[in-house]
């Protein structure tokens, strides 16, 4: 037993995080009758899942019977443009239609073909229609499936719960973490054998996103901290279709599904610019005229895929290069039209939520007018590097799934492929963290040390009379990494953000709280910028170091990819022990993959 | 730009007051849009609860002008001129300013038995999507938990907490019981434990949900029949006492083998 001032809880697996990863691996080790305790920052059933509209990608073949693994593998991986772990691509291809039947005895209800299966729909870079979905809400049905399923086991959770650090043993294990209430401002130690990170994404520390105030890279940070490595972190999704107007909405998502039902991408010309932007690695399969595109809709062998489906890393450059070219929207986006190609009623009926955000957010009726959209950011592919089948990271104890975790997409994540991301490698950390639990390996200590010097941290800002709002902190990062890291990079834009970085973290420690502890939104700001300000260093320094332009990572003066740097991630490590001690960088190699793998890659062309 | 005066409501559970802010507006802007910007300079411990900002998650429910409403789907420029007011959501117990203790909802979601569906053929369940329309339009519920606020057997009646669980899970049920692979029985539960009996039907519920479910219609009324034809129907009773049907509880319902 561990001595502790504060509130105090012990698990065998303690998960931080109540998205679709975090909720998944709670099933998995429950199942196993182990004590497990699940940490949130928000209400449970609120994780950022909700947001992921189109669907998950799983080859189960009912709408396309052609479709299998092996395709799915090959999407992903030339959707990533072989930078991924290629375990983990093959582990996800396979496994994930059994993870969305598993779905269906917990309760989810998916639409369905006409002979009562599944139905998949088509999005963005996979070859057959393989989303299974629930009209536009499909993140809503998973969170609420596993919720429910995590609910009825009787699993612990903590609700509005921050967690500030990871808490070691004497021998540099994993052994909890150290967090507060929301609602109190109390601290609480939690000691765990395991503890699996499933905090999402980062997004927040871009002016244009759509992601909410938790994807501050909580996990990232503190996976970083503990001593794992992140990489990739210069791979940031900018999903294509986001609103641009009005202002207030800037950034929220358009679901790539409307492409996928049939919507196709207009500059103010008119012209459906996307025919000129077809890279060569996707010629071979995109259509080379509107009218085999549109007869692909229909029927997938009398034409080729329209290029509006190309991978969200190609679309988003494509827009971005017609607005500069001053071919866009009045508000600086482009424009996405589904009115003209389907029907009112098939529009409302498949897209129901859309119709519904333009109609009340935007006074825009999606089944008469176009939508005005452009690129916000969205997803961060890179984060904490793990081993393919246990998500083991290179601390013992600590494991990481869902978007937090790195790996499986490469330099560009396929739409549809993160909620199945979430519950295949959810279910693995389950499992992996329940067996190291099981071998009596786990931390017997709780370093209390690291407790105290994470609270003395956190209370700082109630310490000074004078000094900075953290809200004034946030909207200038914001601002300086969406300039200067944003989705076209510079060498010398990214030497500033690396520059000012630094100056950001002088002034997070010069906060100045007003209030007390109790539900203080400045208070907990304060203690997420250092996440937020770890995160964009690593992700500057990794952009700063990949000279070429692959997927998620576009390079104004190196725009083309270099093979050499296909070859590897960039790691990063600290050993400061804080939370602002220097980051180095190294090459980490990509696992080489099996022949009779890249034969797959090959024979599909 | 136009200013608006925003009163909203700031205190916690031993008292409070309106506070008044004057904002200025900018085009297409939500309530929770306002309340951020005067987080973001007058008062940085305001405190909300938020998510999505998109209607989509639930999480910023409150009462704008006396009526529930999510902050991130109510546009500025559609509420009357004058000043406006922002309370938390009256039925639930205040933390702070805005944000209100919800875990009545979540201690109720706890008692409800799971899904309870026969071993997943090979090829997993065939359903039909005439058979699972009805249990999706009730899945769309995002928990802003704006129904349980303005239902008067809760707001008005706090005792009645103990032994009534409100709208959001008389559709939680009503869903599970039309669910096609379902074979749990909760209509006892729901009658007994859930006090569905409460409810007289006023569609308070129905009026305020943001996905437009139509709880009391389509879930409230169907499950009052089958609770009545379950416990007043002679020939229904007499086939319970003999396939001596008996419904199983939550925890073992949820325990089965993954697939």
């Amino acid at each position: 037993m561990t001595t502790s001032p504060y509130e105090h809880h012990e698990y065998d697996v303690l998960i931080i995080g109540a998205g679709g990863a975090g909720l998944r691996a709670a099933i998995e080790a429950k199942q196993r009758g182990l004590r497990v305790g699940i940490i949130t920052k928000s209400l449970l059933g609120k994780a950022h899942t909700v947001m992921a509209e189109g669907g998950m990608a799983a080859a189960m073949g009912n709408v396309s019977s052609e479709d299998n693994w092996m395709v799915h593998f090959r999407d992903t991986m030339r959707g990533g443009k072989m930078l991924n772990n290629y375990r983990m691509a093959e582990l996800h291809a396979k496994e994930s239609p059994d993870r969305v039947r598993e779905l269906e005895q917990w309760g989810a209800l998916f639409d369905r073909t006409k002979d009562g299966k599944i139905l998949q729909r088509d999005f963005g870079g996979h070859r057959y229609a393989r989303l299974a979905h629930v009209g536009d809400r499909t993140g809503l049905e998973l969170i609420r499936t596993l919720q429910q399923k995590v609910v009825s086991m009787g699993t612990d959770v903590f609700m509005e719960c921050k967690v500030l650090k990871l808490v070691h043993d004497d021998d540099g294990k994993i052994a909890g973490c150290v967090a507060y209430w929301r609602p109190t401002g109390e601290f609480v130690t939690f000691a765990a054998k395991a503890v699996i990170i499933a905090t999402g994404g980062v997004g927040r520390s871009w002016k244009f996103t759509s992601n909410s105030w938790e994807g501050t890279g909580d996990g990232h940070a503190m996976a970083l901290w503990a001593g794992a490595q992140l990489i990739d972190m210069e791979c940031i999704q900018f999903h294509p279709t986001g609103m641009v107007w009005p202002l207030s909405v800037r950034g929220l998502l358009v679901t790539e599904g409307v492409r996928g039902d049939g919507g196709v991408l207009r500059n103010s010309e008119g012209k459906r610019f996307m025919f000129n932007y077809v890279p060569d690695m996707f010629r071979a399969e995109t259509a080379e005229s509107e009218e085999e595109g549109d007869k692909w809709y229909d029927d997938h062998s009398a034409g080729r895929r329209p290029p509006e489906l190309l991978p969200r890393d190609e679309v988003a450059r494509a827009i971005n290069t017609e607005v500069k070219a001053g071919r866009g929207s009045p508000h600086g986006g482009v424009y996405l039209d589904i009115a003209t190609r389907r029907s009112p009623e098939f529009i409302r009926r498949r897209l129901p939520s859309m119709y519904h955000q333009f109609m009340e957010l935007a006074g825009v009726d999606i089944t008469r007018e176009s939508m005005e959209i452009g690129p916000t950011c969205h997803y961060i592919m890179g984060g904490v590097q793990v081993e393919a089948d246990t998500e083991a990271t290179s601390v013992l104890g600590l494991y990481a799934a869902g978007e937090a975790a790195a790996g499986l997409h490469g330099a560009n994540r396929l739409g549809g492929n993160s909620l199945s991301d979430l519950v295949v490698f959810g279910r693995r950390a389950g499992i992996a963290a329940s067996e190291y639990v099981a071998s009596g390996d786990a931390a017997v200590g709780f370093n209390q040390g690291e407790v105290d010097e994470a609270i003395r941290e956190a209370l700082a800002p109630f310490e000074k009379a004078q000094g900075e709002n953290p809200y004034d902190i946030q909207r200038d990062l914001q601002e300086m990494m969406q300039t200067n890291v944003g989705i076209i990079r510079t060498a010398s834009e990214i030497d500033e953000a690396i520059v000012s970085l630094e100056g950001f973290s002088d002034r997070v420690k010069n906060i100045a709280v007003k209030g007390g502890r109790a539900y203080n939104p400045g208070w907990n700001l304060a203690t997420d910028l250092p996440s937020m300000i770890t995160v964009c260093k690593c992700t500057a320094l990794g952009a700063r170091d990949r000279k070429e332009s692959r997927g998620g990572h576009t390079r104004e003066d190196f725009p083309k990819a270099d093979p050499e740097f296909g070859t590897f991630n960039f790691a990063h490590s600290t050993n400061g022990g804080n939370w602002d001690s220097p980051i180095t960088t190294e090459r980490s190699p990509l696992l080489v993959m099996p022949d009779e793998l890249k034969k797959l890659l090959e024979e599909a062309k | 730009m136009t200013n608006v005066t925003m009163r909203v409501w700031r205190g916690d559970s031993s008292g409070g007051d309106f506070e008044n802010y004057s904002v200025s507006l900018n085009e297409g802007e939500v309530v929770l849009d306002i309340i951020h910007r005067i987080q973001a300079t007058e008062a940085p411990d305001l405190a909300c609860r938020w998510n999505c900002k998109a209607g989509k998650c639930g999480s910023c429910s409150a009462e704008i002008n006396g009526k529930p409403r999510l902050m991130c789907m109510t546009r500025m420029d559609q509420l009357p001129e004058g000043p406006v007011t922002v309370t938390p959501m009256k039925t639930f117990p205040i933390i702070r300013d805005l944000v209100t203790d919800v875990s009545f909802n979540f201690k109720m979601a706890e008692k409800i038995p799971a899904l309870l569906p026969p071993p997943m053929p090979e090829d997993g369940y065939r359903m039909f999507q005439e058979d699972v329309d009805r249990g999706q339009e009730f899945r769309k519920c995002i928990e802003c938990f704006m129904c349980q606020d303005v239902c008067h057997v809760i707001r008005d009646h706090e005792d009645n907490k103990q032994h009534y669980a409100g709208p959001r899970f008389f559709i939680r049920i009503a869903e599970l019981e039309m669910h096609p692979l379902d074979t749990n029985d909760r209509r006892q539960f729901v009658r007994e434990e859930m006090g569905l009996g409460y409810c007289n039907i006023t569609k308070c519920c129905t009026e305020v949900c943001p996905e437009h479910i139509k709880i009391t219609d389509n879930a409230i009324i169907p499950l009052k029949e089958r609770v009545v034809d379950a416990n007043y129907d002679p020939v229904a009773w007499l086939g319970r006492k003999i396939r001596r049907k008996t419904k199983k509880s939550a925890i073992e319902a949820a325990v089965q083998p993954a697939p």
